[in-house]
């Protein structure tokens, strides 16, 4: 029973670490970059959340409400002056520029805030503690129950954006071929824009669920990024619905992990990242880059 | 044509400048036995960050592989020279031993990492720093989360241990720097500036880019690994969050984005600057580490060949002889 509890919390945790992933994945389908700051823009956004919530007494749902167009905001502007510059720069600069950006967006939060540990679980009320109790060993958060939803609904919608809408069909074929989109009257910088600003406001939601269920502080960011990159690629590059399965891999081996010793919890999450790296589904990875897929 | 034109090493401005290279080199060694013990230090500090540079440069310089995980090495450097020492290796056996150990981690991770490429060989190798640092953290004889200090050096008198190390790191530097030289200078540089100018155009003019890019990522294994290990000679004490932590590739990042990426003598440049810099602005805490980003991303975006271009592209000669010059003949 034990084990089964392991599994099922370790898929609702993988609808977080899907939900934190897609995001990335996302913004290296359009625009083959990975971004290092994608995990400590999602601890700006819960700090964005965690303001507005001790300011104004809100719940931090509601706080959502705010704070997802002004970092879908921030993601344009963000792209605008710093990332389209560095894409002409060459395939490094933005891996370099961007963790510059994690560096400063790290330390400016340590400097805003404090180094203290904080959590919106208590604002959050009783959807951060409820559970459904199926049998004596075996419950269900609300919390879980609702990140998984929700994870699933954005990967949903994005797809569907992906697949039936026109901004959709401009990104897929920016993604293929910048050059040649351009040329039939795609205006590939804005489509970069976008898909960073979409990116940018999933990480925030990926970030305000961490700090609901959990805890967080300024330098949480980077384990983040690590957890969704394991994500990204258990599940697959450039696969949307990939990055769901991946993120639930990557939970159930942290929890599994963790039943056995909670020391082994992260641990467990990267040997596995390592066994798909060297299996040869891992060894796929390059061919899938080279088809240029992004969904 | 072919008569009119010859193709040159080096010419007198770059024998002398090269000379003085060494020189420098030269008189450097002699430094405990002049200045104090707190300079012998401070310098042995400088020659730690000179070799993460230099090998930091190496692999995103010339081999295109930028690695946010370099930190794997460095503290699998420390650790390991602990564990030895623990042994019973005498203890500045036990760093160079250490550096060569983390030359071979680099041989046994490189099928995995190398096949990764841009943003996703950045993220694998600090996966695997992670990694290791939990492992490290696991084991209670290698102190476990709380850290760990280096016994056997304290039976040496201070001012000797500092001598000893310092010596010790400015040989592994001057090596590394040869290394890098001989490699830049001898048939496979050319190869080497080709893949970081273009990697696909390099390919499909027939270099074996997999092979080189191993050796760069061995080479820095290594020189990371002694970076780590002599880190540790110097300070006596280290704790895996902060041996393995990712302050230690924003700093290498910092200093050959700001020094000159690609380049020989740029990130000496960008080591020396970010010494000096550490020493003045450290005391800021998390400001300095804001100025520290914001400087790489304005160097990234605006001056991509760093502090170093402003120098080359004005002087009339090279100051070392890693580049072929084509002069008129006669």
């Amino acid at each position: 029973m034990n084990w089964v509890n392991a599994i099922v919390q370790g898929i609702l945790l993988g609808g977080l670490y899907a939900l934190f992933a897609c995001g990335l994945s996302l913004m290296f389908g359009v625009m083959r970059i990975i971004n290092l700051a994608h995990g400590d823009i999602a601890v700006l956004g819960a700090f964005l959340v965690w303001s507005l919530t001790t300011r104004f007494g809100m719940n931090p749902f509601w706080a959502l409400v705010p704070a997802l167009p002004v970092m879908l905001i921030l993601g344009y502007v963000l792209h605008r002056t710093v990332l389209a510059r560095s894409l002409r720069g060459g395939p490094l600069t933005p891996l370099l520029t961007t963790f510059g950006l994690a560096i400063v967006i790290q330390n400016a939060l340590l400097q805003a805030y404090n180094p203290d540990v904080r959590s919106l679980g208590g604002a959050a009320g009783g959807i951060a503690t409820g559970s459904w109790r199926i049998t004596d060993q075996l419950s269900l958060s609300y919390l879980g129950a609702l990140i998984l939803a929700t994870a699933v609904l954005v990967l949903g919608g994005l797809q569907l954006m992906l697949r039936r809408t026109a901004f959709g069909r401009e990104m897929r074929a920016t993604a293929q071929d910048a050059d040649t989109a351009t040329l039939v009257g795609v205006p590939a910088s804005s489509v970069y824009a976008r898909a960073t600003a979409i990116a940018v406001a999933t990480a925030t939601l990926a970030g305000v669920f961490l700090a609901v269920r959990s805890i967080f502080d300024a330098s949480s960011g980077p384990t983040q990024l690590i957890f969704a990159f394991e994500a990204v690629v258990i599940g697959g590059l450039g696969s949307l619905w990939g990055t769901l399965w991946g993120g639930m891999v990557l939970g159930v081996a942290q929890t599994i992990g963790a039943t056995i010793d909670p020391q082994y919890s992260i641990l467990a999450g990267h040997l596995v990242f390592l066994i798909v790296l060297a299996s040869p589904h891992g060894r796929s990875l390059l061919a899938l880059r080279r088809e240029g897929r992004t969904t | 044509m072919s008569e009119q034109w010859t193709v040159k090493r080096s010419g007198r401005a770059t024998r002398i400048s090269s000379g003085v290279f060494v020189l420098i080199g030269i008189v450097l060694f002699t430094v405990p036995l002049g200045f104090r013990a707190d300079v012998v230090q401070q310098l042995t500090t400088l020659c730690t960050l000179l070799i993460m540079a230099v090998m930091w440069n190496v692999l995103a310089g010339y081999g295109g592989l930028v690695s946010v995980g370099q930190q794997a090495f460095i503290g699998f450097g420390a650790y390991a020279t602990v564990y030895l020492a623990q042994l019973g290796v005498p203890a500045y056996l036990a760093v160079v031993l250490a550096a060569l150990a983390s030359a071979v981690l680099a041989v046994a991770l490189a099928p995995l990492l190398l096949r990764l490429r841009g943003g996703q060989f950045a993220v694998g190798t600090w996966v695997v720093a992670e990694a290791l640092a939990l492992l490290v953290a696991l084991d209670h004889e290698l102190g476990g989360g709380t850290g760990v200090s280096l016994r056997g050096l304290n039976t040496i008198a201070p001012d000797w241990r500092r001598a000893y190390t310092y010596w010790l790191t400015l040989g592994f530097a001057v090596l590394l720097l040869v290394l890098v030289f001989l490699l830049l200078r001898r048939r496979s540089g050319a190869a080497i500036q080709a893949i970081r100018d273009d990697e696909e155009a390099a390919a499909s003019l027939g270099v074996r880019i997999m092979p080189l890019k191993f050796m760069l990522f061995v080479l820095a294994g290594f020189g990371c690994g002694a970076a780590g290990a002599l880190t540790l000679a110097n300070t006596l004490f280290i704790q895996p969050q902060s041996i393995f932590g990712v302050q230690w590739s924003a700093y290498m990042l910092f200093m050959v984005l700001v020094g000159g990426i690609g380049t020989y003598e740029g990130p000496i440049l960008g080591a020396i600057l970010f010494f000096l810099l550490q020493d003045w602005f450290a005391q800021y805490g998390a400001w300095y580490l804001i100025g520290l980003g914001a400087v790489a991303i304005a160097f990234a975006l605006f001056l991509p060949r760093g502090l170093w271009s402003l120098a080359d592209d004005r002087l009339p000669f090279r100051l070392l002889p890693v580049g072929y010059t084509l002069r008129p003949a006669g």
